[in-house]
């Protein structure tokens, strides 16, 4: 095995294009478990953080562009980026420990493509586009499109992912992001639940978006949950829409973190949580 | 493998050692630099007992590789206190029966200092969400958060002084 | 001052003993100083590393480890092979550490090798070729005991397991008095509940680690960490087949051990690995491995009946207890049986335990080992009775509890105890009246304990300084040397900064059996305490020959030899410091010594109160207030009391909660790592109010009592007291995880 920390992302496309089983290294903190357990063998450990942009939280035409290896701790620390999108923030908050966090990243969290990822979720929930690079130059899909499954991300050979780009905030708008773990901390999402909503003048719900996490082989955008709260003031019988609307989207498996039976009815119960949360912010953000 | 050369500065001192491309900063630490007051609870970021800082960040040395630190700036338990002069952390630890077995006292002393650096007067349910990722098996955690918040007043009434 | 008789406790104002001072190897774990079981390198060092069986239960039909031998860097490969029949008493523990014809766990180990370094001997893993032939498995203990259940052994069982249970049922054990039948006919109401607990780990954070040097000459030393480096060299040396002489073991500092380490797994590999490299080798266990293929504790399934009059006086108690105690005979059932109900004074009462062998890690001792699971049934039997009859839980254990000359539900007749004492404490407690919310409930438990003694040896070594070093022979798992240090001082005189104690090896002080059974701060203690009146004697004889006057006319007092009274004649007083001064011309150095098979180590008793709410949508807990009321006897350093009070009632609750080992259908352990085996973290708890209640032990001269392990007898009962009283569900299946009891809850309301 070999240890590369290029300076370009030309250099680590070069390299992972060149080797067969090279594998990008940001923050490591599952590349590293994988790593131990024989779970990965790589023939190359690509070290994109000696990257310029890489480390960097930009300003992006009134939105972000968090850049691939920005840890989770830089993003909880930034103003901006809570003032924004407090429900992605508070995702990136909820990796492991604050010593994973130190090293975590979001991009990670996405590419490693576990169904139970804490910020892919908060991700899609908030519309975010995924800037990818390759050897035949760069493209951008949104957040939802990035995993296929369990593991499994649309990355060709040679891919690998820049940044992620959130939009330009609307005003009334609020996020938030609520998990399911059976301690406080240092648990893997049983169920998760991503909600970002904007408001009009008149206090109704006008667009939203719900993703779910670890409930279906990939966290889902769940049109019908959303569909539930547009037109809205978020009031209890839109609640209940809500949540029957997501107990409807899970597909989850038995397994030794939850059932399905627990899981899905988890499911609506946080998403209608994460949504008053949501609603609040919106108009505690206006204030 | 062919070895990679590192270059680092460990608690202060510019050091030098030759690491495998998979070998973790712990590893490195531990055994090619003989600081073995970082510990391994589960090599797997779980325990928090291999707490160090790079750069001033909290991280789980078990989950950095020894490569990474090329540049970087290490500060491990074993540069907690100057001298004969115990940190303030680690007196408290001491006066308040705040460690047991001791295995984990070293992550749990790296990982409180990370958190009175940023922030001088936490509360108690900050402090103990901020060391939930540092596993104590032996005291229930209790003297453990008790030490902490009162070395931060300590350092706090020190600094006022100062 | 009176010397102790055997049954008189000292009344005595202690100006050591009772005080917090900073123990003495505090400032080297602040600092990273400590030297733990890993922290040991030796030159020239190979490192081992163990292959284990992926398989539940398979036969081991051969090992073919030539191509990992023809790796280079690689030094040895030991298997089953490479050692001999130890006999009876080692041949399980043996087993079990390498395992001989027969995998019988997922983790077995079944190879090792050592190597130049870690990243050779990991390849030469991977080049070892083992043919196993995979058999039927069973994991669950009530699965085990039916007829037909995949034996593990075909003679495992003893005489005392009737006919028509499987070849997994090894033992069985009753105890009791009275007639259960006539008291429970006597009762107004009867309580029959069935209930399981999963088996917890120690948990201990630092993983098993030892290094081995096996000489060409026979002699060999072993350095690792430990509960009893005597227990080590005897197991090590029965099994490398060499007199206990030529092994000297020396007990790292210990990351936690919790019983868990009171039994030896990599250290007879290791040494058998560097018998044959010719090397020193070392071996950590990766957490993963501690998982698999150490000692958890048993899993139960356990029947409790209990009877009560509306008064709630309880008229009879029986349970039956079956624990799993992995793959071979030794589960703590017995333990579970005797404690059941030993927290009341009963007048019928029958217990029995069957001791049965599945295909899981061969058990270890876990704090009080048997007896969580059994207080768990019967305290949550007794709160149910309790609300069924309306009685309040306090006054109710107050009316029933054991107390001094009640004849034990085990057998013996109660000393002077304090579970009243700790009941009536918990009564006028601001904990008992403080206002609960919506969700929230309020649960309470007793815990009892044994305790023990054993065989114990102090060596005390006065300086010619006037300092004193103590040497004892249990590893400190939590203090334990602050303790000898005060009760040395305290005996002598002299202040606490003046006495150092240290941990021998196995070479340089007798017999100390393993620190275990609470019984270090007692056995050691009352040791120390001896061996410094032995001193003390030798002093007092030193400076009757200065003063030319009997022995018997000196007396000890404040740390001085003094003339016992105006017949002895006029001298000035000598201070410890002044006697070891001349020590040289009175007949050279002065040490004091006691050995002893410890008896008298008084029982134990705690009552929990616990808070709890419960999220009614997710089935979440989250303990709000938690308060230990234990009888210590005497706190010798009350800070380290708090210690154990705490931590044993925060490893309660992660039981109760969300500890569990979970097997897959394949027999293999699913959650081998901190991640999925949750144990608390900081933010999951409330401080722990410890509150030492002071009832003294007859047997010891200041009155101590262990209190280590009594601490994680009630909080199981405890939490599940107050999850009941928070959300109306009665819970009888631990861990009473989210999903477990969201769906209890969702089944209540239709």
């Amino acid at each position: 095995m070999q240890y590369a920390a290029p300076q370009t992302v030309e250099a680590a496309i070069d390299l992972l294009t060149s080797h067969e089983g090279a594998h990008v290294l940001a923050g490591g903190t599952d590349l590293l478990v994988q790593l131990r357990s024989d779970r990965v063998a790589p023939e190359v450990i690509v070290d994109i953080k000696r990257i310029d942009g890489m480390k960097s939280i930009r300003d992006d035409s009134g939105g972000f562009r968090i850049g691939a290896a920005v840890s989770a701790a830089e993003i909880t620390e930034h103003a901006g980026l809570g003032a924004a999108w407090p429900g992605l923030v508070e995702a990136a908050g909820l990796i492991g420990s604050t010593q994973v966090q130190g090293r975590a990243t979001i991009v990670g969290n996405l590419c490693n493509a576990s169904p139970a990822a804490d910020t892919t979720p908060a991700l899609i929930a908030a519309g975010a586009r995924i800037v990818i690079s390759g050897p035949t130059g760069t493209r951008e899909i949104p957040a939802e499109e990035m995993t296929t499954g369990p593991g499994r991300t649309t990355l060709a050979k040679g891919e690998l992912v820049e940044a992620v780009r959130l939009p330009t905030r609307a005003a009334r708008s609020g996020d938030a992001y609520l998990r399911f773990i059976p301690r406080t901390e240092m648990d893997i999402a049983v169920v998760g639940a991503g909600v970002s909503l904007s408001f009009d003048d008149a206090g109704m719900c006008q667009a939203a978006r719900v993703a779910l996490g670890a409930v279906a082989p990939k966290a889902v955008l769940v049109a019908d949950a959303a569909a539930a709260l547009i037109g809205t003031a978020i009031d209890d019988a839109a609640l209940e829409q809500l949540a029957q609307a997501c107990a409807a989207a899970c597909n989850p498996i038995d397994d030794k973190r939850g059932t399905i039976e627990f899981r899905t009815q988890v499911a609506g119960v946080l998403a209608k949580r994460a949504a008053v949360a949501a609603k609040e912010r919106a108009f505690a953000a206006q204030k | 493998m062919s070895q990679i050369h590192v270059s680092t500065t460990v608690n202060g001192d510019a050091v030098e050692f030759l690491c495998e491309p998979d070998e973790t900063l712990l590893d490195a630490l531990r055994d090619r630099l003989g600081l073995t007051g970082t510990k391994e609870g589960c090599g797997t970021g779980d325990c928090g007992a291999c707490s160090v800082t790079v750069d001033g960040r909290l991280v789980c040395s078990c989950l950095v590789l020894g490569a990474e630190a090329n540049g970087a700036s290490v500060d491990t338990i074993e540069g907690l206190g100057q001298g004969d002069a115990l940190h303030p952390l680690q007196r408290k630890f001491l006066e308040h029966a705040a460690l047991q077995c001791g295995v984990c006292t070293p992550g749990f002393l790296v990982a409180a200092k990370s958190l009175l650096d940023r922030n001088p007067d936490p509360t108690e349910t900050e402090v103990r969400y901020w060391l939930a990722g540092n596993l104590c098996r032996c005291t229930g955690y209790d003297k453990i958060v008790r030490a902490v918040i009162d070395a931060a007043a300590d350092m706090r009434s020190q600094a006022a002084q100062s | 001052m009176a010397l102790d008789d055997k049954h008189g406790v000292q009344t005595r104002d202690f100006k050591i003993v009772g005080t917090r001072p900073v123990r003495p190897d505090g400032l080297e774990k602040v600092t990273g100083k400590a030297r733990f079981g890993a922290d040991m390198a030796l030159p020239g060092m190979l490192i081992g590393m163990i292959l284990r069986s992926p398989h539940a239960h398979a036969h081991i039909r051969s090992i073919d480890a030539s191509k990992a031998l023809a790796l280079p860097g690689v030094k040895a490969v030991v298997t089953a092979t490479d050692f001999q029949d130890p006999g009876d008493g080692l041949r399980d523990i043996l087993e079990n550490c390498m395992a001989g014809e027969k995998a019988l766990y997922d983790g077995h180990a079944v190879a090792a090798v050592a190597a130049i370094n870690r990243s050779v001997a990991k390849r030469a893993l991977a080049l070892i070729d083992v043919d196993y032939e995979a058999l039927p498995h069973v994991t669950d203990v009530d699965a085990a005991m039916r007829p037909g259940a995949p034996a593990l052994h075909e003679d495992a069982a003893d005489e005392s397991v009737p006919d028509g249970w499987s070849k997994n049922v090894v033992r069985r054990y009753e105890f009791g008095h009275g007639d259960v039948d006539a008291g429970f006919a006597a009762a107004d109401e009867v309580v029959e509940r069935s209930f399981r607990t999963e088996a917890a780990h120690q948990g201990y954070i630092e993983p098993h680690a030892c290094v081995a040097s096996f000489g060409g000459d026979g002699q060999a030393d072993l350095w690792c960490c430990t509960q009893g480096q005597y227990m080590v060299r005897a197991t090590c040396a029965g099994i490398m087949g060499i007199e206990v002489a030529q092994l000297r073991v020396t007990a790292s500092e210990i990351g936690g051990g919790f019983g868990g380490k009171t039994t030896v797994f990599i250290e007879p590999v290791a040494l058998a690995l560097s018998r044959k490299a010719g090397k020193p080798v070392k071996i950590v266990m990766s957490r993963e491995e501690v998982f698999r293929a150490t000692g958890p504790t048993s899993s139960s399934s356990i029947d409790v009946k209990v009877g009560m009059t509306k008064d709630g006086r309880i008229t009879a108690g029986s349970a039956e207890l079956r624990y799993q105690g992995g793959a071979w005979p030794g589960s703590p059932v017995e333990f579970g049986a005797m404690s059941s109900f030993a927290a009341y004074d009963l007048e019928n009462v029958k217990t029995v335990g069957w001791d049965v062998v599945t295909n899981r890690p061969k058990q270890a001792a876990y704090r009080a080992p048997g007896a969580p699971m059994a207080a768990f049934a019967v305290e949550s039997c007794v709160d149910e009775l309790c609300k069924t009859l309306g009685l309040d839980p306090l006054d109710v254990r107050l009316k029933n509890a054991s107390r001094d000359g009640s004849k034990a539900s085990y057998g013996p007749t109660f000393d002077k105890i304090g579970l009243t004492a700790t009941l009536a404490t918990a009564k006028t407690h601001p904990h008992l009246s403080a206002p609960l919310g919506p969700n929230q409930g309020r649960g309470v438990a007793c815990g009892f304990w044994f305790n023990f003694g054993g065989d114990t040896c102090v060596s005390m070594n006065i300086g010619s300084d006037g300092t004193v070093s103590v040497i004892e022979g249990n590893p400190d798992i939590g203090g334990s040397r602050a303790a000898m240090s005060q009760m040395a001082a305290e005996e002598l005189g002299i202040p606490f900064e003046k006495v150092r104690t240290v941990i021998a090896d196995t070479s340089s002080l007798g017999y100390n059996e393993v620190t275990d059974g609470s019984r270090v701060t007692f056995a050691v203690g009352l040791a120390t305490i001896k061996a410094a009146r032995d001193a003390i004697e030798k002093m007092c004889a030193r400076a009757a020959a200065l003063w030319g006057i009997p022995a018997e006319a000196v007396v000890w007092e404040d740390g001085c030899a003094k003339p016992a009274g105006p017949n002895a004649g006029e001298h000035e007083p000598m201070t410890l410091a002044e006697i070891a001064a001349v020590a040289s011309e009175t007949g050279g150095p002065i040490a004091g010594h006691y050995e002893v098979n410890a008896d008298g180590a008084g029982v134990s008793f705690a009552t929990h109160v616990c808070d709890v709410e419960v999220d009614p949508e997710t089935g979440a807990t989250k303990v709000l207030r938690y308060t230990v009321f234990q009888d210590a006897g005497k706190a010798v350093h009350p800070a380290y009391v708090e210690g154990q009070f705490q931590g044993g009632a925060v490893q309660g609750i992660g039981w109760a909660l969300n500890e569990e080992y979970i097997y897959g259908e394949d027999g293999r352990l699913q959650n081998p790592g901190f991640l999925d085996y949750r144990i608390p973290v900081a933010s999951d708890l409330p401080m722990i109010d410890a509150v030492i209640v002071e009832v003294p032990n007859p047997g010891h001269p200041y009155g101590v009592r262990g209190v280590g392990e009594t601490s994680i007898v009630p909080p199981l009962a405890a939490v599940a007291n107050a999850v009941s009283a928070a959300c109306g569900v009665r819970m009888t299946e631990l861990p009473m995880s989210p999903p477990k009891l969201l769906k209890a809850m969702s089944q209540k309301t239709a």
